[in-house]
């Protein structure tokens, strides 16, 4: 009975935690590998710089548990972001500039979700078709010229609120949301119930399509959040910003244990996989590694995420770990 | 050393985090038989047989095939080494068409290695064909009924031309006509000197097809014997450990007014004018044979499709469900056939999967509280006997039969008026049989109804008051309880008028 409970114990430990083992190994080395690592200065950094990444793996981490997932934040970040700067500038309200983020991220992504389903059109071509429109708008509208002189604007991402980076604390209000909604809340059991069965959630009285519309608002929000600490931060709205992003947010929710087969995930594992990107990237920078090889070794984290995530589910068929709370 | 012997299970041992799933298993199956495993939901038949096909692998212990100690490590070494395996849950892809699922991963090659559909489609054809099974070969998977793809599943494994084939309840979703060529298949196997490991819960079929019998409980062998040395009583009480009266008494209960009436209920392609009444305390049955439209009516009534016209009353008032969550809030459950499809959440654990259909009933000031949940949860997989090392356990590593009482607490946990249960004893062990029979005795105690589909005649007769029986989607006639008999029934059920 001993090494029953102790291999039970140990599967446990091994399929709750993994991700952040992987987390606290990968910051020691960076720490022996460099002096200057772990400085406040640089940790700090590092949240910072991750945030407006993390703050869309969020969304996207809803949207992959339930089995979907948003091809267009990146873009609508571009265009929410553009439209709020420009709504600043001709109302001079921080609150104005703030809501109209928001409201752009709402709409591109109720579109969305009626694309998916009213439309029954797979999320990947649903956002992909998104991720061009919006693109397109936001260089339509400013046509393709950056907006400068933003004033005031720039206190969303390089104010402080409580001595720290105003975007670190976006990111943590944004990690605990993301947590709430999905541990304490019906709409996060639906999420993980339609990600791992859709026909045996709908047999079982939830309403699948309004729970994946609530889904893609949620994530609306994050987006047009995460376009105004964008924006803010570079000093401009610029049409052309955030590219690739969006594959920024699924590198950190894969990295983090969200399995794409849907149903299982969590936010705080997605913040473990955003500050292993993180730490890569800054480590790799710290100790001079040719940033063409940079590239490559970002390449192949995520292979090994994904190589991971698929071992970790034939084990589990295999031996069925027991514990799926979180992956 | 027997030369006789074509598989040999040697001390093997099974571990699952929290469970010993098999305990020093010894047996022996001889060339040309049928080997029949018994035992309780959980009692470690599956998992063995998944040991044997190489999807498990052992703790401890070793297999041999012709006495020589073979290493499996997956199942396609299995089939290498003539061993093939119908599984309990259909785990069929429900996207894909009838050719290709037939020929998956074992695909004909033509000279230039390129998969030869033409010849595909030949054999295809020809195994429909042979098989008196009407479907053109491009037809999805998904628009078969569950017995079709059943029997699909059966006659792909033994197209493999194994020397051992495992078959792990394969008639818990199939109708009795389909049996019968299930068994007749098996006595061409057997004589071909095939052997044939056949786990069941129907005592008289096991009676019926067995060379010998194997008794499991609680991961180890209990006995295993010849046929002839065994009668049912026994195998039972072996099974479970204790005597259990092999028929179920039902019970007098009072029968109220009217709770539920259906008038009309039409749905072009699948059923017409289908009219039925069931009241307070009352168990109704509906018989037919697989593809009658029993299913599809019950799906229609509970929300999960649409239909064209009729009218249905709860209560003596009209109304109008168009979906699961409306019918849930009119008291009415259903109990799906199709466990895999339609029931289980697999991924989640097994709380998750008992609490989704009433998270509404454990928010407290605004979010799901853990502890009511837990309770709650706790409460009814006691009462339903669930065996499981936790609730946190994710459901899919439960037996067969402690899945369908997860589900069952998952419906009792919305405290419903009116159960629908389709094929609610479908691969659930003796014990357990009678524990869904005594839930149902007790549900319509408390004044509740309960609609029973089953393709089990026997068990219709026993549990209901009124019997509905359907054919080709119209109710062909309905028979009170002092009424009942096989032959009545089948005569409404092929559409023949009696009287
Ligand atoms: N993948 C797994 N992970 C953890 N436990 C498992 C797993 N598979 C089976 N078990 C456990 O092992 C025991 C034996 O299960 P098994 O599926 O072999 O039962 P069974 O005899 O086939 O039952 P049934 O008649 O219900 O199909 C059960 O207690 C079950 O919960
Ligand atoms: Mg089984």
């Amino acid at each position: 009975m001993n090494a029953l409970n102790k291999s039970k114990l140990w599967a446990n430990l091994k399929s709750k935690y993994s991700i952040y083992m992987v987390l606290l190994a990968l910051f020691l080395v960076s720490w022996l590998a460099n002096e200057n690592f772990v400085s406040g200065e640089n940790l700090k950094n590092i949240s910072t710089q991750i945030s407006v990444g993390t703050i869309l793996a969020f969304g996207q981490t809803i949207l992959i548990i339930s089995g979907m997932l948003d091809l267009s934040s990146a873009s609508v970040l571009a265009l929410a972001g553009v439209l709020s700067v420009s709504a600043y500038k001709m109302t001079g309200s921080l609150v104005i500039a703030f809501l109209v983020a928001i409201l752009v991220g709402v709409l591109c992504n109720v579109l969305n979700g009626l694309m998916v389903t009213k439309f029954k059109a797979p999320p990947f071509i649903a956002t992909l078709a998104m991720m061009t429109m919006a693109r397109g708008a936001a260089l339509m509208y400013t046509n393709g010229q950056n907006i400068y002189q933003i004033g005031d604007y720039v206190v969303f991402g390089q104010g402080r609120i409580l001595g720290l980076p105003a975007p670190i604390i976006f990111m943590i209000g944004l990690l605990v949301l993301t947590w709430y909604l999905l541990k304490h809340t019906v709409f996060g059991r639906s999420v993980y119930a339609i990600g791992g069965n859709e026909e045996a959630a709908n047999a079982s009285g939830i309403n699948v399509n309004k729970v994946k519309m609530r889904a893609f608002i949620i994530n609306g929000i994050f987006v047009g959040i995460a376009g105004v600490l964008f924006m803010s931060r570079i000093n401009g709205g610029m049409p052309n910003g955030a590219i690739g992003y969006e594959f920024k947010a699924l590198t950190a929710a894969v990295i983090g244990g969200t399995s794409f087969t849907g149903g299982i995930g969590t936010a705080s594992g997605t913040l473990a996989g955003a500050f292993i990107v993180g730490f890569l990237d800054n480590i790799m920078v710290l100790i001079g590694v040719n940033s063409y090889l940079q590239q490559i070794v970002r390449g192949a984290i995520i292979a090994l995420a994904v190589i991971y995530d698929i071992w970790a589910k034939t084990k589990k068929t295999k031996l069925k770990l027991g514990n799926v709370e979180s992956k | 050393m027997n030369l006789d012997i074509k598989l040999r299970v040697s001390n093997v041992e099974k571990f699952f985090p929290g469970v010993k799933a098999l305990d020093k298993i010894n047996f022996a199956v001889r060339k040309g038989t049928v080997h029949v495993i018994c035992g309780e939901n959980g009692a470690g038949k599956s998992t063995l047989m998944k040991v044997i096909n190489g999807i498990y692998k052992q703790d401890a212990g070793q297999i041999l095939i012709d006495e020589k100690v073979v290493d499996i490590k997956n199942p396609i070494e299995a089939r290498s080494l003539g061993i093939s395996m119908i599984f309990q849950e259909l785990n069929y892809m429900p996207e894909m068409t009838i050719e290709e699922s037939l020929f998956v991963g074992n695909w004909p090659k033509d000279r230039y290695g390129k998969v030869d559909w033409k010849e595909i489609r030949k054999r295809t054809l020809q195994l429909l064909e042979k098989e008196n099974l009407n479907y053109a070969p491009e037809t999805k998977i998904k628009d078969l009924t569950v017995s079709d793809i059943q029997m699909l599943e059966i006659l792909k494994a033994i197209s493999y031309n194994s020397d051992i084939i495992i078959m792990d309840e394969p008639t818990s979703a199939i109708t009795q006509k389909e049996v019968e060529v299930l068994f007749k298949k098996i006595n061409e196997l057997t004589k071909r000197g095939t052997c044939v490991i056949y786990i069941s819960h129907k005592m008289d079929e096991i009676f019926r097809i067995a060379d010998e019998i194997t008794v499991f409980r609680d991961g180890c062998v209990v006995d295993s014997r010849p046929k002839e040395d065994y009668d049912m009583e026994t195998v039972i009480t072996q099974m479970v450990g204790r005597k259990v009266e092999s028929i179920f008494q039902k019970e007098d209960i009072e029968i109220g007014e009217q709770v539920l009436q259906v008038y009309g209920l039409t749905d072009a392609a699948k059923f017409k004018n289908i009219n039925f009444q069931v009241c307070k305390g009352e168990i109704v049955g509906f018989a037919g044979l697989m593809g009658a439209g029993r299913t599809e009516v019950m799906r229609a009534l509970f929300g999960l499709d649409e239909y064209q016209a009729g009218e249905v009353l709860i209560k003596g008032k009209k109304v109008n469900i168009r979906n699961v969550r409306d019918s849930i809030d009119q008291k009415i459950v259903m109990l799906s056939e199709d466990r895999r499809r339609f029931g289980i959440i697999p991924v989640r654990s097994v709380r998750e999967n008992v609490s989704l259909s009433s998270l509404k009933k454990f928010i407290y000031k605004g979010r799901l509280h853990a502890e009511i949940e837990n309770q709650t949860v706790a409460d009814l997989c006691k009462k339903m006997n669930v065996k499981t090392p936790s609730y946190e356990t994710s459901i899919e590593a439960l037996s067969g039969g402690n899945q369908q009482k997860v589900i069952l607490s998952k419906w009792m946990v919305t405290d419903p008026d009116i159960l629908i249960l389709d094929e609610p004893t479908r691969g659930i062990d003796v014990g357990a049989k009678h524990e869904i029979y005594k839930l149902m005795t007790m549900l319509t105690k408390q004044g509740k109804a309960v609609i029973m589909v089953s393709s089990e005649l026997p068990e219709l007769i026993m549990m209901c008051d009124r019997i509905y029986v359907m054919a080709k989607g119209e109710i062909t006639g309905m028979l009170k309880r002092d009424e009942f008999t096989q032959e009545k029934i089948m005569a409404y059920a092929t559409a023949i008028r009696a009287q």
